[in-house]
């Protein structure tokens, strides 16, 4: 109720509160367990994928942002950037259990595809943190441009991608030898930073320049970039965030952060298919491991949209905590 | 005469140096003939600081071998200084150097990537210094970048020597509208806002909050004058009205007398908000909850338009403000933030032509292609016919923002940041 009157008053959200009344149910048969980090709040709201409800909210660390799980699915881990920590969160118990050495400010991060280590973009200091998640020490700490933000590993582990924000570079890392090997200059405020599954693109979002990058992930030459245009909307609005692909690489949803559009990419021919207006600046996305929904967070709006990935729609918005960032799913 | 010794060597800045607050680090500037006969005759830069991964000593002429390096050239002149009615905010004496180092830090960490390497060379004349010389003297060392702190004259003259030359003038410090207008100089670019730009950030919230009657007061100063000019040019353009307006004669030290004296000042006038203008600060903190009726203050005190201020967190502005606040102790004030922009702008050339090359570097900004992510949520550009920077203007108080300008609603064919200040068609500014 309280979401439909939040979605009554932003009055853009007519078309989903009303849609989500006439279908009232979730496309994926499967029950997820969907979390989400509350940047203002502190805390984790924890959702039901099958009603689509809120089923808890836990209070965390200082400054909750990007959020992932583990390969085993054990652990939620959490960048609690003003405690500069990473929180390791029992999914099971709901509570901290321990804390990774992150360095300070830390606010996204990857896990390597074997489920160890992890590596952290440390905002503040110009550098990854690359930490044992099972010995609970730091590995080594790469020095990369200025603002490290966006963090992407290739599907075979072998190489990591780090994007910094002042530099506007996409850096390639050697995970053997934890060194930069090639540096790409893409457009301003690169924000995030996601390989195809089969390792062939690199898609790389540009907050400020607007812009998505498709890059050859073997020759690291840049294939395209993609720009937006949405009627009615400022061309300063569109700024692209987070991103997702499919794991067939047919397609790619793009956050546009304040233009409260997520764009629907074709992975083949890199076009524009369809924007779908969800909450206001979206920011992180994530899919069900079915990939039949996606949700993505909506910081001023202080919710979640979910939409259908089949029927390209909106189907419900969730109202969760105070800027709502990081999405992670849980694989069953 | 400035005694020799106090033209300090910097020669690589110590790291530690960096961290400390309040130490001064600043080249004083004798008066221009010494300085051009000791600058020739030493032939170093005064401050010259490369930042590639460890701090390396480094003097003219011994460029890194690996690296190319983009030399850029810091002048301030600080005219008129705040009265000293208080011991609240004390004026850092590294405003805008400190901007400008980190900066320079900044595109050094890039720069690492793209074998390029930035260092500064930093020169503050004093007040009765002849300033235009001291440009003269670095342009004749090589010297192309300038960024510069300095009066709107002496900014004009600087732009008049080197106008047949390749060197490009970022304007930091001087507000005046006339240099977007008739006195503006194609080798200019302007990155503080002018008075113009401003007036209208503020004038846009007013409207928007429907407080359309201002009472104006004006200070005893020049600039006091021009900030209300710009006032009435805005009340105008969105439509608002000056139903009052008064010069404060009450003299500059108001804080015993304030009680008494501003109840009967601010009497028999019925407006919305009281808009002051007395840029220095001399009296403009003392009419808050004195006024005959409760109203609002804007303008130069109360609710302010700036470029950057203490409490800016949004779009990664957090980051920024740490950066600067770890490295120097204190908060990053609007000077700095423009010594900063101006540094990035000319490294942002160096990356995206990877060039060094003095030619590629302004070309690329003066490009259609230049964008410059300053942590204002959108991109800032320069406007074409006149070398401003467009940038969203911040409207705040003492420890909270308020709002940012542009308002939604206010329209604009080109950029919505071109409904502030001077825009094309009311500007004279023409460039040959």
């Amino acid at each position: 109720m309280k979401t439909a009157l939040k979605t009554l008053t932003a009055g853009k959200f007519l078309a989903a509160a009303s849609l989500t009344a006439s279908l009232g149910f979730a496309p994926s048969a499967e029950a997820y367990t969907v979390y989400i980090s509350n940047e203002k709040d502190n805390t984790i709201s924890i959702i039901d994928s099958t009603t689509l409800e809120v089923t808890d909210t836990i209070a965390v660390g200082q400054r909750p942002r990007g959020i992932l799980l583990t390969n085993d699915g054990k652990y939620l881990l959490i960048c609690a950037s003003d405690d500069d920590t990473v929180q390791v969160f029992d999914v099971e118990t709901k509570q901290v259990v321990r804390e990774l050495p992150s360095g300070p400010d830390p606010e996204l991060f990857v896990l390597h595809p074997s489920g160890n280590p992890l590596y952290i973009a440390n905002e503040d200091d110009n550098l990854v943190t690359v930490v044992d998640i099972v010995d609970n020490k730091v590995l080594a700490e790469i020095p990369v441009g200025v603002e490290p933000e966006g963090m992407g590993i290739s599907p075979d582990g072998k190489v990591l991608v780090n994007t910094s924000e002042t530099t506007n570079m996409a850096h390639f890392i050697d995970t053997e030898t934890n060194e930069i090997f090639d540096n790409l200059l893409v457009d301003s405020r690169p924000r995030f930073a996601e390989f195809n599954k089969d390792g062939e693109k690199l898609w790389v979002t540009s907050e400020i320049g607007g812009t998505v990058a498709v890059i050859d992930a073997k020759t690291r030459k840049m294939i395209t970039k993609i720009s937006f245009e949405v009627p009615g909307v400022q061309p300063e609005a569109i700024q692209p965030v987070g991103l997702r692909v499919t794991k067939d690489g047919s397609r790619a949803f793009v956050a546009l952060g304040p233009s409260n559009r997520v764009a629907v990419i074709n992975g083949e021919t890199h076009e524009v298919e369809k924007y779908l207006l969800v909450g206001q600046r979206v920011w992180q996305l994530a899919f069900t491991p079915d990939e039949k929904m996606l949700f993505t967070s909506n910081g001023v709006s202080n919710d979640i949209s979910v939409i259908d990935t089949e029927k390209l729609r909106v189907i419900k918005s969730i109202g969760v905590g105070r800027f709502p960032w990081g999405v992670a799913i849980s694989q069953e | 005469m400035t005694p020799i010794t106090n033209l300090a060597k910097h020669e690589g800045c110590p790291s530690d140096a960096l961290a400390q607050p309040g130490r001064n680090f600043r080249a004083k500037a004798p008066h221009a003939a010494t300085l051009h006969k000791l600058l020739k005759a030493l032939g170093f830069f005064a401050f010259l600081m490369p930042m590639t991964g460890g701090l390396i000593p480094m003097t003219a002429g011994t460029a890194a071998a690996e690296s190319e390096e983009v030399a850029i050239a810091y002048i301030s002149q600080i005219v008129e200084r705040p009265p000293k009615l208080s011991n609240l905010d004390i004026p850092p004496e590294d405003e805008g150097l400190a901007g400008g180092l980190l900066s320079i830090k900044d595109n050094n960490t890039t720069g690492r990537f793209m074998k390029q390497a930035y260092a500064l060379k930093h020169l503050e004349v004093p007040a009765d210094g002849d300033v235009v010389a001291a440009f003269d003297a670095l342009r004749a060392e090589g010297l192309q970048h300038f960024v510069l702190n300095v009066p709107a004259d002496a900014l004009l003259e600087m732009a008049d020597h080197a106008k047949d030359e390749d060197v490009l003038l970022f304007n930091a410090g001087a507000r005046d509208d006339r240099l977007r207008r008739a006195d503006c100089r194609a080798n200019v670019l302007h990155i503080t806002p002018s008075r113009a730009m401003l007036a209208d950030a503020l004038a846009q919230f007013l409207a928007w909050k429907r407080w359309r009657n201002w009472f104006l007061v004006v200070g005893r100063r020049d600039s006091d004058a021009r900030f209300a000019e710009a006032i009435r040019r805005s009340a105008k353009r969105f439509g608002a009205k000056i139903v009052a307006e008064k010069n404060w004669d009450y003299g500059p030290d108001a804080r015993r007398t304030a009680q008494a004296e501003v109840p009967a000042f601010t009497q028999d006038a019925d407006y919305d908000v009281l808009v002051v203008a007395d840029e220095i600060g001399e009296f403009g903190e003392y009419l808050a909850y004195r006024t005959w009726d409760p109203r609002p203050i804007a303008g130069t005190q109360g609710l302010t338009p700036t470029t950057w201020h203490r409490t800016h967190e949004q779009w990664g502005a957090a980051q920024l403000q740490s950066r600067f606040l770890k490295t120097n102790g204190r908060f990053m004030a609007p000077l700095d933030y423009h010594v900063w922009a101006a540094i990035r702008a000319i490294g942002e050339g160096a990356t995206r032509t990877q060039s060094t090359a003095f030619a590629d570097i302004e070309g690329y900004i003066r490009s259609p292609d230049f964008e410059l992510a300053g942590f204002k949520g959108q991109k800032l550009t320069f406007r074409e016919w006149n070398g401003q920077l467009r940038q969203p203007i911040l409207l705040t108080a003492a420890r909270a923002l308020v709002s940012t300008s542009p308002q939604q609603g206010f329209l604009h064919e080109r950029s919505l940041l071109d409904t502030m200040g001077l825009d094309e068609p009311e500007s004279e500014c023409r460039f040959e």
